[in-house]
């Protein structure tokens, strides 16, 4: 049993107490954790801080991904979307109608959220995207628009010679409600250099967010883990996120995002490839939801870790499984194995017989009337 | 309340804990205890503390067989079943019976990736003899002594000797004196005639299924056990199933392990979603603590994936299963994971353990390439 003698046998007494009481854990704690095998031991005190946190829920979301463009300048190593020129095939661009075409042009299920997001594209200008959104919002008041990366942003202020926190005014007095959290990779400036050189560095990744949060617009976080990076990389991320947050708070979720290798251009040594990182995945969610004490949720990303994973991430550590995503672009062409797209049915019954309770969110995590009323099409995709 | 924080966990279930803890038997309402109400990260970790204290080295073995399917020929149209073909549609359906050939080839091609033994199980065919069964068996063990033929689930051998109006035990006996070496624990599905009778009507009873095996031990045939949940049974009839197992354990000490794995429903006549990994993860580790006198629990790479089954070496499981060189009954339902030689020993090592190959008898093997 999951005695305070066990973990002090593991050499995690304090750890232990620590997270019992809800205390702050540090780097080297950090370290301690991700050297531990016993996968129970941390699990369990991942699973205690989402209990305190989060209770017995485990929530979705009706969204739609929209991504606008896969033309890209900068030509990260681990993306197998991106195309560096519009000439290439399969290079595309969406027309501001595309975009508002794409969220309407479906089944009719109503949804909450839109997340739209794309590549850095080297022509684009931001009233494009000003456009976007307000037709957007015009075609669907009430949902809430989710756009573009810290990435993007910088982009965008570079094309326009704006600062971001120009951009980032623009963009909400068009409607921009919240920010993904895409792009933040790992902070760590080397290996920055050898997977995405040409992307906004950690500082002004960090810098945009902080800008975010202080005119009211929530973003969201990530970790792209399971590269070229070490363990420390992956707690200094975790370090800088939390400190970003002490200081602006507007972070509602972290996304712990797992390299997938079969697509991409960035080459992992031998060891890294393979079937074998099941339990390294586990444990680096546990330890977002452990380091991540200011962070209030953690996302288990099932298009990403495919939804056996997914599953069991909800113990450790994540309370989110994202939603029902129509279209997903960029984690399907790295190779993610997953189906496009759950119903809200398979949703409800997946959480409640892996031990939780589902709820239905909108973006800020408020739960909503679940679609069964709402669009009265119970029994064909509408939640119970 | 079962997704509960492993700190905060009631005091039945903490007896019930100490008690396993303590090496002390639990009973069914012990059991059912630490299923219903213990978290995740308690089943696991007991299970984890049991299997530990059975295997201190802490070696993951694994065994190289192919699943041979001699035919798919069936009459049991159980309802879970995506691979069967009924006898009057064998011509437009793809039914098969193997040839010798065939089967020779497969053989040879098990031999040569450092596979040890065959698998065999296949349909209830209303046209093959036993001779038929007996004559194939000599002719494996004639041409490649070394292979150990692993073969013929309990319901088989109870449609054999329906089918020739013999005993259980005659039919035993024919197929060991024809070379039979051990006999696989299929067909167990869930050890309770109330499923049984909704989701494979026509397949042998559970007590039936039990007493099979109970003769086979007796006639020293060694034998796992198996145990496919997550369709029609409660949560009791899986407990139930696990007491079944142990109460013939108890006598005769001839299962060599427990294998539990999920339905999956795909291409079949159960509509259910699959059950979850957490799920699963509950059940492997219950096994574990319940089956005091079961030396292996293997968890299921192919039915869970790759990186569920390393999880489940923290929830009892101490073996791999098999590099399974080939399988088709869960492929059919639209679930197809393959791992290599060298997959198998990266996600073993992975998890902190050593792989080790093994016979049917869980005897180390010397080591072989890693392809």
């Amino acid at each position: 049993m999951l005695t305070a003698d066990h973990f002090a046998r593991l050499g995690l007494a304090r750890i232990h107490d620590a997270v019992l009481a809800g205390e702050r854990l540090s780097v080297e704690d950090g370290a301690r954790l991700f050297a531990c095998n016993d996968m129970n031991a941390v699990g369990a005190l991942a699973h205690h801080a989402r209990t305190r946190l989060n209770g017995d829920k485990a929530y979705y979301v009706l969204n739609r991904h929209v991504n606008y463009t896969n033309i890209c300048v900068n030509g990260c190593l681990f993306c197998a979307f991106q195309k560096e020129k519009a000439e290439q095939p399969g290079a595309y661009r969406l027309s501001v109608d595309d975009i508002v075409g794409k969220i309407s042009d479906h089944d009719g299920m109503p949804f909450n959220e839109i997340h739209i997001v794309g590549g850095c594209h080297p022509t684009l200008p931001l009233s494009f995207f000003e456009e976007s959104i307000r037709k957007v919002k015009a075609a669907f008041p009430s949902i809430v628009v989710k756009a573009f990366t810290a990435v993007e942003i910088a982009h965008f202020a570079h094309l326009e010679g704006i600062t971001t926190l120009e951009v980032l005014i623009r963009l909400k007095a068009a409607g921009l409600e919240m920010m993904p959290g895409g792009g933040a990779e790992i902070f760590a400036p080397a290996v920055r250099e050898q997977i995405c050189p040409r992307k906004s560095t950690a500082d002004e990744w960090l810098r945009v967010h902080g800008e975010a949060h202080s005119l009211g617009i929530s973003t969201n976080c990530s970790i792209l883990f399971g590269h070229i990076e070490s363990i420390e990389d992956r707690l200094d991320h975790l370090d800088r996120l939390r400190r970003q947050q002490d200081i602006s708070g507007g972070f509602t979720c972290c996304i712990p995002l797992p390299f997938l290798t079969e697509n991409s251009l960035l080459k992992l040594p031998a060891e890294r490839y393979g079937e074998h990182n099941g339990l390294d995945k586990l444990k680096t969610i546990a330890l977002c939801r452990l380091m991540l004490d200011n962070i209030p949720h953690i996302k288990s990303y099932w298009v990403m870790l495919g939804v056996k994973t997914a599953q069991t991430a909800l113990y450790f550590g994540a309370d989110d499984l994202d939603g029902t995503i129509v279209e997903e672009k960029i984690g399907h062409d790295a190779g993610a194995q997953s189906d496009q797209a759950m119903t809200t049915v398979q949703l409800d019954e997946m959480i409640r017989r892996s031990g939780f309770t589902p709820v239905r969110r909108d973006a800020f995590y408020n739960p909503v009337q679940s679609g069964a009323s709402a669009c009265g099409c119970a029994g064909k995709g509408g939640a119970a | 309340m079962m997704s509960g924080s492993a700190f905060n966990e009631n005091p039945a279930v903490i007896a019930v804990a100490e008690k396993v803890l303590r090496a002390e038997r639990i009973d069914f309402a012990e059991a059912r205890v630490l299923y219903e109400q213990a978290s995740l990260f308690t089943l696991g970790s007991l299970a984890h503390a049991v299997r530990l204290r059975k295997h201190p080295d802490t070696i993951v073995t694994y065994v190289a067989d192919r699943n041979i399917n001699y035919s798919n020929i069936c009459v049991c149209a159980c309802r879970f079943c995506a691979f069967f073909c009924p006898p009057e549609k064998a011509e437009e359906q793809g039914g098969y019976v193997i040839t010798r050939e065939e089967l020779g080839r497969k053989i040879e091609e098990t031999i040569a990736l450092g596979g040890t033994q065959i698998l065999m199980q296949g349909g209830h065919h209303p046209d093959l003899r036993l001779e038929w069964y007996e004559d194939m068996i000599r002719w494996i063990k004639e041409t490649y002594p070394s292979i150990h033929v692993h073969a013929f689930s309990p319901p088989e051998i109870v449609f054999f000797a329906e089918l020739e109006g013999l005993m259980v035990k005659e039919v035993i006996a024919r197929l060991r004196a024809a070379g039979l070496d051990s006999i696989p624990g299929g067909g167990a599905e869930i050890l309770v005639d109330e499923v049984r009778s909704k989701v494979s009507p026509n397949k042998c009873s559970a007590s039936r299924w039990l007493a099979v095996m109970e003769e086979a031990h007796y006639q020293d045939l060694r034998t796992t056990a198996t145990m496919m949940f997550g369709h029609e049974e409660t949560h009791l009839h899986r407990i139930e199933h696990l007491f079944a197992v142990r109460e013939v354990q108890d006598r005769t000490g001839g299962f060599t392990a427990f294998i539990p794995w999920t339905f999956q429903p795909g291409n079949t006549n159960i509509k259910v979603t699959p059950e979850p990994a957490p799920g699963y993860l509950r059940v492997l580790a219950l096994s574990r603590i319940v089956l005091d006198n079961v030396d292996n629990i293997q968890a299921s790479w192919v039915t869970m994936g790759p990186e569920i089954a390393q999880l489940a070496l923290y929830y009892g499981a101490n073996d791999f299963g098999s590099l399974m060189i080939e399988e088709n009954v869960v492929a059919a339902a639209g679930v197809s994971f393959r791992l290599s030689r060298a997959d198998i020993h990266k996600i073993v090592r992975a998890a902190g353990f050593e792989p080790r190959q093994r016979n049917m008898t869980y005897e180390f093997i010397d080591p072989q390439p890693e392809v």
